[in-house]
Order: C-alpha cells, then structure tokens, then sequence
C-alpha cells in the first residue's frame, strides 16, 4: 500500500496550470494557472461560487479536471486517485467518521497506509491539536471548534505534502474562529506544510496568508501578498472585495511629474502613481482606502504635494470606537467613505459640514474603469452592502 | 367529587356576588376531570391493545387437552414440552428456516438494488424506483394466486423452495426502502474524506459505507424476518404439503389449537419484548456514561 502512494517521490512546489472544470455548459473554473510554494500558507479567497472550493477539489482528486494539469513537484497528479495524492483534507463540515471514535478517526489514514507505531503518531497528532484527553469520545460528542481540531489532526497525521482546508472556520463562531486562525497559523509555521486555505472571509485570508489569490466567476483576479492585494489591488473587484475602496471616475491629462499621472476628476486633478496604475487607457478609476483620506474643514489645504477634493459635505457620520466612520457627499452626486481614527484629536467632524479630502498620492491607485461614473459608483455601493 | 359537582356548577350559576369563587373551583374541577381522562384513555387504549396478549399468556397455562378455547386449570406442562403436540415444531422449524433464508437472500439483493438505486444513474432507474413499490401496494392475495399460478404453468413443485421464492419476493421490496433511506441520509463528504485518508473503493466501502448504513440493513432483515415468519396468505398458496407455523395455526384453528402453539407465541412476544428491553437499557447506560 505504502509504495502505491505517490508521495515517495521528490515534491516540491504545488503547480496548477490552465485548469478548467465544466459542469455541463456552466464553467466553475476558467482557466486557472497557480504556483503555490512548498511550505507556504496560501489563501484562496472570493465569493461562494467562484470555483475555489472546485479548485480545491480537483486538487484533492475528488473532482476530475475538463483541461489543465496539476504538479507537485515533478510529479503531475491530475488525473491520480486521491487515496494515491499526498495531499490531505479538512472538509467543510469536518466529515468525522460518527462510527470511529477520534483516535481512530485521527489513526484512519495511518492504518490505510499500513503504517507503523499508530498510536505514538496519533497521540502525537491529538497533541498538537491538545486534543489528547478527548481521544474515547465520538464525533457525536464534541463541539465544533473540537471537532475542527480532530479534523485537522486526521489530515495532519499522514504529514501531506499539502494540506487543504475547505472553509474549516465556517462554522465556528467569531471569538472561536479568531483564536483558530492564530492556531492554525501557528501549527503550520510548526509543521511546515503547505497549507491551502479556501475562504470567503477577507479577514481571516489575511491574517493567515503569506500569499492571497482572489478568485472571482472561475478566475484568479489577482493574487500576492496581503499587503500588496491591499494597497494596490488590480481589478475593481479585489478593490471592494478585500476591504472598502473609494473609486471615482477620471480622465488622464498631460503634465505632471516624473512618475506621477494626472487625473481629471470631475474638474479637479488628482495624482496617480504611474507604477500603481493598472490601466493605459484615457478612463481611470482613481482609487483610495477609506482610512488614507483624512477630512479637513472646507478652505483648509492639506500639504504640498497631497491630493486634495473640494467641495464634499458630510452625509452620514457613524462611531464605531475606535474609528468614526464619515460618508461625503461629492459634489458630482457620489458618496466617498473617510474612516478617521480616534486619537482624541479634535472632535467629531458634524454632519452637514463642508469638508475637504485630502491623502499622499502614494496611497493613490488607478483601475481600468468602464465609461463614465456608474462602474465605479455601483462597485462601492454593492461593497458597502456587502 | 363527581355527585357534588352538579350542584355546585348551578349555585356558581346564581348570585354574581359569588362568581369569584366558584368559576375557580369550576374550571379546576373541570381540570381535574380532563387529566383523568387523558389516564382513562391512555389505559383503555393499552388495555384494548394488550387483552390478546394477555388472553394468549394466560391459556398457554390451561391444562387444555386438545382444544384450548375453555379454562380447564392451570398447569406448567405445555412450557415444559412446548413441541408435545403433533406437528407444531415441526411447522416452527419451517418457518424458521424459511424466514432465515429468504431474509438473508432478501437483505443481500434488496441492499444491493438500493445502493444501485441510491447511487446511478442508469436507464429504468426512475422506473425501478416506482416498480420496487409494486410488490408492496398489491394485495397479497393477488400476490399468492398469481404466483401460484406461475408455478403451476412452469410446473415447479410447490414446497419449501416456492415458499422461499415467494418470501424473497416480498420482502425484498421492504428491504430497498429502508436501506435506501439510510443510504440517502449519509453525507458524501464521509466516504470522500476515508478516499482522502487513502483508503481505496473497496476499504471505503468496508470501513465507513458499510458500518455506516449497518443500521439500517439490519432494520430491513428484522422487518423481512418477522414480516417472512409472520405470511400466511401467500404461502398458504405456495407451500403445497409443507407446514409453517401460521399455516399450521390456521388448519388447526379448524378443530382446536393445541396450548402448545399459546406457548410458542407467547415466548416469540416475550423474547422480543426482552430483547427491547435489553438494548433500551444498554442504550440508556451508555448515555448516562458519556455524561
């Protein structure tokens, strides 16, 4: 049995290349190319049905790829049986055998394998998840932040080469969700899999993730390390998808500095770094986050050099404690989001007061933006919403 | 209480100044008679439903020579020699035999159409789906006669292989419900997490299938066996000489049945009821143990 596994082969990183998957004429994934580095914690990050849990299933090997191949190492696994891949699962639902109790759940794929010194392997296991006490129970019996660890110590016990992880904080409750995303964290530093995180929690992809890819309708949208997806995201839907973005509608015109374009918005110039902006084309979407624009009484500048809007009143003003949350209302007719922190500086700004905008043009960032203002508007709406 | 209700009620009915005493007594007495009643129903219906068996364990203790319908006295005898009269073990033993070969063959082919049923997708599946309820909604005594007459045509001795033929028939049937039922309610991430630990087709099925939907195929070999071991009418069509138990009930219900066949029925309840009991218990303790 031992030698039928695929895993007594060198492996290295986890590569996908243009995999597809058809169900019937609906394509859950489009053309998806990946390299995942071994030993890295990897988030697959968007909305339900955008196929990263398709993707994660194919890598499993419980679902069959309609094109495209998938490597490990050296080692092309598309199309292998998943009781031959070296890659283990945590289920959505964790899927805890009910006849087993955890240590034989734990022990399962060991005994598959027909491999020796079960028991100090799965207490090992149970240890690390500090389950060990719980070993006699049945599934039935546990919590579900209990049951989630057992189902991480079955999967972790066989030492995949990857370990995937289908929504497993998904029913937890948030205090509980938090302390797991700091402990899977923390097991996979220990353990030095590579973990493939699939997630619809922005949140949680980024405090676990070394590297995000934000899949959206069967594609990768864009992926990198959190903080780059964060500050310049590529595409309208990564920029409302991982946080909240301000995008208002300009034209490129000629003039400025080095490496800085300007943009006309609605009669006003802003700036843009050029290695920030995503599109050549005249229609820009000029991007910020709603925490890099700070809000200052109208007839106030802000400093030489930042950018600046004019003419904003504020709409709608909610405290949240540690920040206070403003939306303005642009002369051109959109809603802009400023969040200002509270550090005990100056009062709350009151509704209806004329306020400018103002943040360094190193926080701007251009998106291709279809013609005209409602790309943009709508995008921010649907984010807000959401 | 019940006499001096009447009174009561019609005084309460009189003056206003006294209303706010009597509506309460009225409405707790009224109470009262309600919760006894449901204790009145609730025996009733359990009287109702356990009279014939309690009719039964008192007459397998008749000293009833051949005819058990009059009390003639009480006597151990029957239980000690429960086959004493002529042809009773042998008709238990028929029936034994027969409800234990078709139940296995019908649990068997009746697990294996359900798990093809719950599984494929092939062609005639939605109609096989229908047909598996056919045996079920057909009276039985169409079943006897139409079977009856098959054998005839294609002269196959009637005996205990018809009677087996016939219970496999029926049965079977029952058995593709309950299993399939069970196998609809497993959750197909189970059998794709032990192909995840490396278990191959065949240990999924074995280690978590299998244990999985246990439950109940052994539900539908309990049902088969009593449901085999209880027919009377389609195998009083297709048994020819051979005796089974209800068979032989029945002849002798004609011109007497012996005390003996009492005993034979009261034990089966008794077991049964034992055998509840026990897992009822066991169930109970391994509760309380988890707590």
């Amino acid at each position: 049995m031992a030698g039928a596994l695929l895993s007594d082969h060198p492996t290295g990183d986890l590569r996908l290349d243009r995999l597809v998957k058809r169900f019937g004429a609906f394509v859950a994934v489009d053309d998806v190319s990946l390299t995942v580095p071994k030993g890295s914690f990897f988030a697959l990050l968007g909305p339900s049905g955008c196929g990263k849990t398709t993707t994660l299933r194919m890598i499993a090997g419980l679902e069959e790829p309609t094109a495209g191949s998938i490597h490990l190492g050296t080692l092309d696994i598309t199309s292998a049986k998943p009781y031959r891949r070296p890659v283990n699962t945590v289920f959505q639902n964790y899927a805890l055998f009910p006849h087993l109790d955890v240590f034989e759940n734990v022990a399962f794929g060991l005994r598959r394998r027909r491999i020796s010194r079960v028991r100090e392997q799965v207490m090992a296991a149970l240890d690390l998840v500090e389950m060990t006490h719980l070993a006699r129970r049945r599934p039935a019996q546990l919590s579900g932040g209990q049951q989630q660890r057992i189902a991480l110590a079955r999967a972790l016990v066989n030492q995949p080469r990857v370990l995937l992880l289908d929504e497993p904080l998904g029913a937890l409750d948030l205090k509980l969700r938090r302390q797991m995303q700091l402990e899977l964290k923390r097991i996979q530093v220990e353990v030095g899999i590579t973990f493939v995180h699939v997630t619809h929690d922005q949140e949680e992809a980024m405090t676990m993730a070394d590297t995000v890819a934000v899949m959206n309708q069967g594609r990768i949208e864009q992926f990198g390390p959190p903080t780059e997806l964060y500050g310049a995201p590529r595409t309208t839907f990564v920029a409302n998808f991982l946080g909240q973005s301000n995008l208002v509608p300009g034209r490129r015109v000629s003039g400025g500095g080095s490496h800085l374009i300007p943009v006309d918005c609605n009669g006003q110039t802003v700036l843009l770094p050029d290695d920030r902006c995503m599109t050549s084309a005249d229609q820009v979407l000029v991007g910020v986050r709603p925490e890099k624009v700070h809000l200052l009484p109208a007839g106030m500048n802000p400093p030489t050099g930042h950018n600046r809007l004019v003419g904003g009143r504020v709409a709608d003003a909610s405290f949240t404690g540690v920040s206070t949350q403003y939306l303005v209302a642009m002369p051109w007719g959109q809603d802009l989001t400023v969040f200002a922190q509270n550090v005990g500086r100056g009062g709350p700004v009151p509704v209806g007061a004329a306020v400018t905008l103002g943040w360094e043009p190193e926080h701007t960032f251009g998106l291709e933006g279809e013609t005209g203002t409602p790309a943009g508007r709508d995008a921010r709406v649907t984010a807000r919403m959401r | 209480m019940t006499v001096g209700a009447g009174p009561r009620l019609a005084r309460g009915e009189h003056g206003l100044q006294r209303a706010g005493d009597s509506p309460v007594r009225r409405v707790s007495l009224w109470q009262r008679l309600r919760r006894r009643a449901l204790a009145v129903y609730a025996f009733l219906a359990l009287a109702y439903l356990f009279t014939p068996i309690a009719y039964l364990t008192v007459f397998s203790f008749n000293d009833s020579g051949k005819s058990n319908i009059v009390w003639k006295g009480f006597t151990l005898d029957n239980w000690k020699n429960p086959c004493g009269a002529p042809d009773v073990c042998t008709a238990l033993g028929n029936s034994l035999k027969i409800g234990v070969i078709s139940t296995t063959v019908a649990t068997v082919l009746g697990t294996m159409i359900a798990f093809a049923l719950a599984r494929h997708r092939f062609r005639g599946r939605t109609a096989t789906n229908l047909l598996i309820f056919v045996p079920m909604a057909t009276p039985e005594v169409v079943l006897g006669a139409s079977l009856l007459t098959l054998f005839l045509n294609f002269r196959v001795p009637l005996g205990m292989g018809t009677i087996i033929v016939a219970h496999v028939m029926f049965c079977i049937s029952f058995v593709v419900v309950a299993v399939k039922a069970r196998i609809a309610s497993l959750d197909p991430a189970l059998e794709q997490a032990a192909m995840d630990l490396y278990a191959t087709e065949v240990q999924t099925f074995r280690r978590v299938t299998l244990p999985l939907v246990a439950p109940g195929i052994a539900a539908a070999a309990l049902l088969s066996l009593s449901l085999s071991f209880d027919d009377f009418i389609i195998t009083f069509f297709n048994s020819g000489n051979v005796n089974t138990f209800p068979k032989f009930v029945y002849v002798s219900a004609l011109r007497g049945i012996p005390a003996q066949a009492y005993v034979i029925g009261v034990a089966m309840f008794y077991l049964a009821l034992l055998i509840v009991l026990v897992a009822e218990v066991l169930r109970h303790r391994r509760e309380r143990a988890l707590h």
